[in-house]
């Protein structure tokens, strides 16, 4: 056994299934178990009475749940938007040569190493119309002016938008950059003896062939909304009413506060299928490309 | 460069343009920080007789003191200075680990050539996106079970385990590049997988290390959502903590000492990355995918 045991140490396969039984437990194992769960009608504590996919049909009866998909939709294409025009525009502006380009870089990225939560209360402090931007401009002057976005149901889904864009548009603008500091010197050269206004050789030609960076752009934004939880924790708590609540505050909320187990399982399924779904096109060309 | 015009050529008023667009830039992306750090040393005289913007009339540290050492979480008024401390000890230690287990797993994949080893791969991929909400439930009674739930070692646990696909992934792509000739001398004189490992293979990693070593510590450094369901109550991170101070709405409502507060927990990872910038920067595009 000990011989046995020495002999495998020398090999890499040892380890690789240690890890990947760990892996496989705490993440497969658990997507399986919360799937489970969610063809339940557990409550407080697991209870296995299986009752097929009636926890998928409530949700579509559960007006929250609703509210909150059609959030994440509109939030994640005005964030994910915002995110690559602001990115990009910056990334096109840096590629030019000019002074400062490290402390430009340096200013718009350090969003990023902060966390969720102290963005969301630093807007959430700038947009309040009774200390922020609105009091400011009052403040100046103009009485009337208003900016209570923040406290409209109907507005306070784009401070998200908002707060999120300046999180994550230093991202999109370092991989735009890399992307752009990767194009051939000798096809601006055929543009420059073409004549072609600078900004429609962007939009024609350097962008279209720039397609693989603009995807994991969007992968990765994409990703940082399905999952978005901390942010509107800090900023709305899901609020005014129910109208910034989004499914993945849906699904720990279920699970930890309401304790609808199985209700809470077949949302995180949802956005698991969701993200898989999104996900796919991408690992069928990273796997594609290594073949 | 091959950048299509740069401000060398460009004209007068192109110039002015374009610096006049990253200017307005820096300052949407500075303005949140530069309220919070003025207002956080402001007197709560003028926060109630002026807006967030105006300027203080004196520069007083008392609400960095009372956030450090008195501000109140419910009933329990010792600041964010606790906080702090949990943070530390679960910050260092989680990645001191997971950087070993990533580096080891990577390692272990990279030298393993077997046919489904890109399976491996591919589950690992998918591991990166998997919203949390999929797994926390089962989680939570996975360490029940082995009775680390609510535990010091119980948030360090979740952290590695939930950072293998990452981790794994950066080291691995490092390791896909290091000639194999250096492992395979290492075992022609007779080391084993593990020794080889750790005396041949770390030592020369020290780049990939940082990288992720730097990922680890912003991404747990800001964690909230994991903390919060698995540290347990006597370890409960800055980021948790920080919200129940500023959530803590008993009496008047101090927003400077919130904003003293909010700074004190984004100081640690804004001050690794000023220092590390380069190394952040590589490692941002797989970092981002995290959380």
């Amino acid at each position: 056994m000990t011989h046995w045991f020495k002999r495998q140490m020398f090999r890499p396969v040892f380890t690789v299934v240690a890890f990947f039984a760990v892996i496989a437990i705490f993440f497969y194992g658990s997507i399986g178990w919360t799937f489970i769960m969610s063809l339940t009608k557990s409550t407080l504590i697991p209870r296995y009475d299986f009752v097929g996919f009636d926890q998928y049909v409530e949700l579509m009866d559960n007006k929250r749940w609703i509210v909150s998909c059609i959030n994440m939709v509109v939030f994640g294409l005005l964030f994910i938007i915002g995110s690559l025009i602001l990115g990009s525009i910056l990334a096109i502006l840096l590629d030019r040569g000019i002074a400062g380009e490290g402390a430009f870089r340096t200013i718009f990225l350090y969003p990023l190493a902060i966390s969720l939560i102290v963005t969301g209360l630093g807007w959430r402090w700038l947009l309040d119309p009774s200390i922020g931007i609105q009091a400011m401009v009052r403040d100046m002057g103009w009485d009337n002016f208003v900016f209570d976005w923040l406290t409209q149901p109907d507005r306070a889904i784009y401070t998200l938008v908002i707060a999120s864009i300046w999180r994550s548009a230093g991202l999109v603008m370092i991989i735009v950059l890399a992307g752009l500091r990767s194009v051939d010197g000798d096809l601006w050269k055929a543009i420059r003896m073409e004549n072609v206004p600078v900004w429609r050789a962007y939009v024609q030609v350097i962008f279209p062939g720039m397609r693989p960076v603009f995807a994991s752009c969007i992968v990765l934004l994409m990703s940082e909304v399905i999952r978005g939880y901390d942010l509107i924790v800090a900023m709305t708590n899901g609020g005014p009413g129910i109208s910034t609540e989004m499914p993945a505050k849906f699904a720990v909320d279920f699970f930890f506060a309401r304790m609808n187990l199985s209700l809470a399982s077949a949302a995180s399924i949802l956005m698991l299928l969701l993200s898989l779904l999104m996900l796919a096109p991408y690992l069928y060309s990273e796997f594609r490309r290594r073949d | 460069m091959s950048s299509p015009s740069n401000t060398t050529t460009m004209p007068l008023a192109a110039k002015i343009g374009l610096y006049a667009f990253l200017i307005a830039s820096a300052l949407f992306f500075l303005a949140p920080l530069i309220v919070i750090v003025i207002n956080s040393v402001k007197p709560m005289a003028d926060i109630r007789s002026g807006s967030l913007l105006s300027l203080p009339s004196e520069i007083t540290f008392e609400p960095w003191r009372i956030a450090w050492s008195s501000a109140c979480t419910g009933l329990d008024c010792s600041g964010i200075r606790p906080g702090l401390m949990n943070s530390i000890l679960i910050t260092v230690p989680s990645v001191i680990i997971s950087v070993l287990a990533g580096a080891l797993n990577g390692y272990a994949l990279a030298q393993w050539r077997a046919r489904f080893a890109d399976w491996l791969m591919l589950l690992i991929l998918i591991g990166l996106f998997v919203p949390y909400q999929a797994m926390l439930y089962p989680t939570v009674k996975m360490l029940s079970g082995m009775g680390i739930f609510r535990s010091y070692w119980g948030i360090i646990f979740v952290h590695v385990v939930y950072g293998l696909p990452y981790t794994t992934l950066l080291f691995r792509n490092f390791y896909v590049g290091v000639p194999d000739e250096i492992s395979r001398a290492a075992r022609m004189e007779g080391a084993t997988f593990l020794r080889t490992f750790w005396s041949v293979i770390l030592p020369i990693s020290t780049n990939i290390i940082v990288v992720v070593a730097i990922l680890q510590f912003t991404g747990i450094w800001n964690d909230y959502l994991l903390g919060l369901i698995f540290a347990g109550n006597d370890n409960m991170p800055m980021t948790v903590q920080l919200t129940n101070i500023v959530n803590n709405s008993r009496g008047a409502a101090e927003p400077n000492v919130n904003m003293a507060a909010a700074l004190l927990a984004a100081i640690p990872t804004l001050v690794v990355y000023f220092i590390s910038g380069r190394y952040f920067v590589r490692g941002i595009a797989t970092g981002a995918v995290k959380g």
